[in-house]
């Protein structure tokens, strides 16, 4: 399909608020970080979902559920992880001074779990008894899974036929949770479709059901929300780095797929008008062959999974496939306050295609020693692209956001190697 | 008035309710898509639906999922969908027309432009099933500038406090989502139904339809008893997707039955 072309189409442009004294102040009452958020849901899900706006702010501005929160961060995730010195990638680059944010140490192997933490607490609060969630490459999914186990509430993970069939090893993990994992056939099968069937699941059941998204997206509250429970990233890298080096960074990266991970390490950085923020969207084989999941590099404003943002889509405003190496990143659409961040200009959003990736995937685990999921090895590709060119007093923030054993056979497989 | 305020107006004097009919536009493709509509006034649809199709519709079951799946690979678009009520037109200038679909492929067109061209083709009312009161102010000035009705959802879950929101800028009519789910997948409760058409009268005098679980000419009656309109869409449209060579007889037939089952209901 022919993707659209935002400088052709009519997007009703609204200019997006003029810069406010913060960037963190968003969004506002109705979800908007100006043109984007929002809550587009079907009348069914509009009480719902105002009744989940209200329990978070409540539970939001009560100590007792923070406190809890961070009960849990410590000894069951394992929290505060590490800000990592990375020497030996730091010296072959030979440039900027390169520190991990090591969330890939968390507990179930990626940040995912910090998000899932926040939300099944806010969902005993409200007395929901049973939990759906949406899972593409299965990270999410097992997250959703762990904390369920924990908690004891039945969990039921929406997964794309596609994807089950890519990632067979989370499937069975989420089994072993206890989940049931339910296969998507519908649409393209996979991690877009599987939001579709959430949310369907989720308006036939909204007495008794929490939803869990798994990325800073959907209807609002979930973009505020779950950026606030992905914050701990960027809260506890900019104390670290204060620690160790007595200032902040120059730049924080992160990869972006929905873009949790990347708002919770931005956002506490957005009023520091000296740190460069840098998102790495997936360009797939190349942004020029249309087969990526960079939605703000290749897309256009939209509306899709309760809110406004970029897109994937062609002319008509049908959505269109998303292609990247990690199934992590392969969604068509982004958070919406990323979609803001792009047209306010604060943060900057660059792409790293799919033979990057897995090559700064092979590099890091053998300088490091640490095997990066391919979501983060997005990031790295643009840390590899860029640290030579920077000076060596350049601190450089990278969150190491999953753990890349789940990805060893799609790497096998990418370079050609039969296990 | 209105084609759909006339059309109310005339079944109200007969004391009957109106049978509208959905069908995805343009499934399985634009010139069968069109004798389907045909075919449906003839066999007694007062009021057609028309679906323009998305690849993400997060309200609708599997069976409407698929006919707008057929109807966009056979190249349905939104400006096809226009294409189809003009046509449409040229035969039947009474027949209310309103368009049901997600907000996406109405922003990508351009709200006013969409609003402009849906008058112009003849189209009498939108449906836009994730356009909340709460985030339609784009939509809603070009749509009223148009003269086209903003035909709401209201479903069980809608609480009174709510409810005044929703029906403020209402027009045309109101639509019951009778289940608490997706299209097609359940069928309602008429205990249910008929509190919930009750509470509705005490906010409105918009004509209330009923849809979403509506398959049998049973059901369609039972509604038809107590609503102003009985919808049935994804009964139609699973006819429509077994395809054949007697699919068009074999819509008509319950298209038929479903508006005897409405016409009947007060009898």
């Amino acid at each position: 399909m022919v993707q659209c072309d935002c400088a052709t189409q009519g997007t009703n442009a609204m200019s997006p608020d003029t810069a406010a004294n913060s960037y963190r102040l968003g969004p506002d009452e109705w979800g908007h970080f100006g043109l984007y958020g929002g809550r587009y849901v079907a009348e069914t899900l509009m009480p719902l979902i105002s009744e989940v706006g209200a329990a978070y702010r409540n539970a939001k501005n009560d100590p007792a559920f923070h406190e809890e929160m961070g009960y849990f961060h410590k000894h069951y995730t394992g929290r505060p992880s590490p800000l990592y010195f990375a020497e030996r990638l730091t010296a072959y680059l030979g440039g900027a001074k390169i520190y991990f944010k090591r969330d890939e140490l968390n507990h179930t192997g990626s940040h995912k779990i910090n998000n899932c933490l926040g939300q099944i607490l806010l969902a005993r609060r409200m007395g929901k008894t049973r939990i759906i969630a949406e899972t593409g490459a299965g990270q999410h999914g097992v997250a959703a899974a762990t904390v369920c186990a924990r908690f004891d509430l039945p969990c039921t993970v929406y997964m794309g036929a596609v994807d089950i069939d890519r990632q067979a090893p989370n499937v069975f993990r989420m089994r072993l949770l206890g989940a049931e994992v339910k296969a998507v056939e519908s649409g393209s099968r996979t991690l877009k479709d599987a939001l579709n069937e959430a949310l369907r699941d989720w308006v036939a059941h909204v007495h008794d059901t929490f939803y869990i998204i798994g990325t800073a997206a959907g209807p609002a509250p979930y973009p505020e929300m779950v950026r606030d429970f992905q914050c701990v990233i960027g809260d506890e890298a900019r104390a670290q780095i204060m620690e160790a080096e007595g200032r902040l960074p120059d730049t924080v990266v992160a990869c972006i797929g929905g873009g949790s991970n990347a708002i919770g390490l931005f956002h506490p950085f957005l009023d520091d008008p000296d740190v460069r923020i840098v998102g790495v969207e997936a360009a797939g084989r190349g942004l020029e062959t249309g087969a990526h999941a960079a939605s703000l590099a290749g897309g256009c404003p939209g509306v899709l999974h309760g809110n406004r943002t970029y897109l994937l889509q062609n002319e008509d405003g049908q959505i269109t496939d998303a292609h990247s190496i990690s199934a992590g990143l392969d969604y068509p659409g982004i958070g919406p306050e990323h979609a803001w961040l792009k047209d306010m200009g604060r943060a900057d959003y660059v792409s790293a295609t799919d033979a990057e990736a897995l090559e700064a995937f092979q590099l890091c685990t053998r300088l490091e020693g640490i095997i990066p999921a391919l979501e983060p090895a997005h990031a790295l590709a643009w840390v590899v692209r860029t640290a030579p060119n920077l000076p060596r007093d350049h601190i450089l923030v990278m969150n190491m956001c999953g753990r890349g054993d789940k990805d060893v056979f799609s790497v096998s497989e990418a370079l050609g190697i039969n296990l | 008035m209105s084609r759909i305020a006339t059309r109310f107006a005339a079944l109200r004097k007969v004391n009957r309710a109106a049978f509208v009919a959905f069908v995805s536009g343009g499934d399985p493709d634009f010139d069968t898509g069109l004798a389907i509509l045909r075919r449906l006034v003839e066999a007694g649809a007062d009021i057609l639906e028309i679906g323009i199709s998305f690849t993400d519709p997060m309200a609708d079951g599997p069976t409407i999922q698929a006919g707008g799946a057929r109807a966009l690979a056979a190249g349905m678009n939104t400006k096809r969908i226009f294409d189809l009520v003009r046509a449409f037109r040229v035969e039947d200038n009474d027949t209310p027309v309103v368009l049901m679909g997600y907000f996406n492929p109405i922003y990508r067109y351009g709200t006013a432009r969409f609003a402009t061209d849906a008058r112009a083709a003849g189209v009498d009312g939108l449906i836009t099933v994730d356009l909340p009161p709460e985030e339609e102010d784009e939509l809603r000035g070009p749509a009223e500038g148009a003269g086209l009705d903003i035909v709401r959802l209201v479903a069980p879950t809608t609480d009174e406090e709510r409810l005044p929101l929703l029906l403020e800028r209402a027009s045309g009519f109101v639509y019951y989502v009778s289940i608490v789910g997706i299209t097609g997948t359940r069928s309602p409760s008429m205990v249910d139904v008929e509190y919930a058409i009750a509470r509705l009268r005490r906010f409105t005098d918009l004509p209330v339809a009923v849809g979403f679980g509506i398959n049998t000419a049973e059901q369609a009656g039972a509604v038809a008893r107590v609503a102003d309109g009985a919808v049935v869409g994804s009964a139609l449209v699973h006819e429509i997707g077994v395809g054949g060579s007697d699919m068009l007889d074999r819509v008509s037939v319950l298209a038929r039955t479903l508006a005897h089952g409405v016409a009947g209901a007060r009898a």
